[in-house]
């Protein structure tokens, strides 16, 4: 597939090696932010790959795994309440909340439906104008704006019947959380390929400025992840840390101007809810304005059980970086993808299943930095 | 979730465009990129073309690339 498959080229990606090895002198740890990334590094073996000094941490970047039980909880509540159907992205179904999960609820007769696109939970609405079609809108600003237009769409066809529990995060709040928080040391961020489509360069800039950590954007190719590497080892080695976009076919500073003004136009930032950081200040999207009727949490009330969260589960660690997969006790042995206890294992973005499928056992103590 | 692959675009008619890849057509919003032309690729996510692809910019990552590689077969 063209801009695919040129960039899977193994002959360039040991010319980029070699040039990272020859460069690489001291110790580094990069994060990378994005899921996505998580798993390409580990599908292409990019660890084997770059010198044992540059060291990789999965971040925050799986709306699934950031997603707080408590939201969870509510979107299960939600589907039980009478004429209601619930549509979702499928990743979230299999998710434990605190005493059940969406695919329980499914099971046990309320009407939840796996959509590929907010589009189409648009339509189950036009469709069924009897009920009260609700979205769960995960997904950090690469989503986001999608959900915005289909909530604007919904407005032009006076859908009255379509809400969206809002549950959107934004990127670079919770990279300052992270980097305030100063649990674990970075000396990079390889930065989200496709957030970056729609929010540009220029929001990286207070990293580097304020916390001295370079930035560069990467696309999701074994030779993008090698180039981001490559300037990431050059700008520490220098001493001389910046924003670079190592994804030019993809990403401009400025970014997609169109998708940032529909998403001013719909929602409003405020705080959010991150499993295993907190709540964040300035790091969430909420329906405001004149499309505030479209809110879930606006139209329906439920009442929640306290939250309980898994016994043993190390997500919240995996999410900030404070924990590989293998250190968790429950990795492999109880938590499979077939039986996942946390987030982080079920969801196609999250470290743990990235872990799981592409590191075998014996390489697992490896991969444990 | 941030999963976007690079489309063809096929035909256009209003904010819906038809796109290509390898033998799938599928219909796509371009609501998000009024910019976008036929023959144009576009990062499809969720339903929603998020951006245009740049060409030159891709023609030029190629480069770079093989210039590295054939600098580290020298050295």
């Amino acid at each position: 597939m063209k801009f695919i498959d040129e960039y899977q080229n193994s002959k360039l990606a040991k010319g980029l090696a070699k040039r990272i090895a020859k460069q690489s002198s001291k110790h580094i740890r990069l994060m990378e932010f994005c899921g996505g990334h998580t798993h390409a590094i580990m599908r292409y073996g990019i660890r084997q790959l770059v010198p044992k000094t540059v060291e990789m941490r999965s971040g925050p970047g799986c709306p699934v795994c950031v997603t707080a039980t408590a939201d969870l909880d509510k979107a299960i509540a939600l589907a039980q309440l009478p004429n209601v159907i619930i549509t979702t992205f499928g990743d979230m179904m299999r998710v434990p909340g605190s005493y059940s999960s969406l695919q329980q609820a499914k099971a046990e007769g309320t009407d939840i439906r796996v959509v590929y696109s907010a589009i189409d939970a648009v339509e189950i609405a036009e469709a069924n104008p009897e009920k009260s079609v609700i979205f769960i809108g995960i997904g950090f600003e690469t989503t986001a704006p999608t959900i915005a237009a289909s909530i604007i769409k919904a407005q032009q066809k006076k859908i009255e019947n379509f809400h969206v529990l809002s549950l959107h995060k934004l990127t670079p709040p919770v990279m300052k959380a992270l980097l305030n928080l100063g649990e674990v040391k970075l000396d990079g961020i390889i930065c989200p390929g496709h957030v970056s489509v729609i929010i540009g360069s220029y929001p990286y800039e207070f990293i580097p400025k304020n916390y001295g950590v370079a930035c560069v954007i990467s696309g999701f190719e074994p030779l993008d992840i090698l180039l981001c590497l490559d300037k990431l080892v050059e700008q520490i080695e220098n001493g001389q840390p910046g924003v670079e976009i190592a994804y030019p076919r993809g990403v401009k500073p400025e970014g997609n101007s169109k998708a940032l003004q529909l998403m001013e136009e719909v929602f409003e930032i405020g705080e959010a809810n991150w499993r295993g950081i907190g709540w964040v200040p300035q790091s969430g999207l909420k329906i405001g304005g004149k499309y505030e009727h479209f809110d879930a949490d606006k139209a329906f009330s439920v009442s929640l059980k306290p939250v309980r969260e898994p016994k043993g589960c190390r997500c919240g660690d995996v999410v900030r970086g404070a924990a590989t997969p293998p250190e968790c006790k429950l990795f492999r042995k109880v938590c499979t993808p077939e039986r996942p206890v946390g987030p982080c294992m079920v969801s196609s973005e999250g470290a743990c299943a990235a872990y799981y499928q592409y590191g075998p056992p014996e390489n697992s103590q490896e991969f444990s930095g | 979730m941030c999963l976007a692959i690079p489309v063809r675009v096929v035909s256009i008619e209003g904010d819906e465009a038809e796109t290509e890849v390898a033998g799938v057509r599928r219909q796509v919003s371009i609501a998000l990129t009024p910019e976008v032309k036929v023959g144009d690729y576009v990062l499809l996510h969720t339903g929603y073309a998020i951006g245009v692809m740049d060409e030159t910019e891709a023609e030029e990552t190629l480069k770079l690339l093989e210039e590295i590689a054939s600098l580290s077969e020298v050295h």
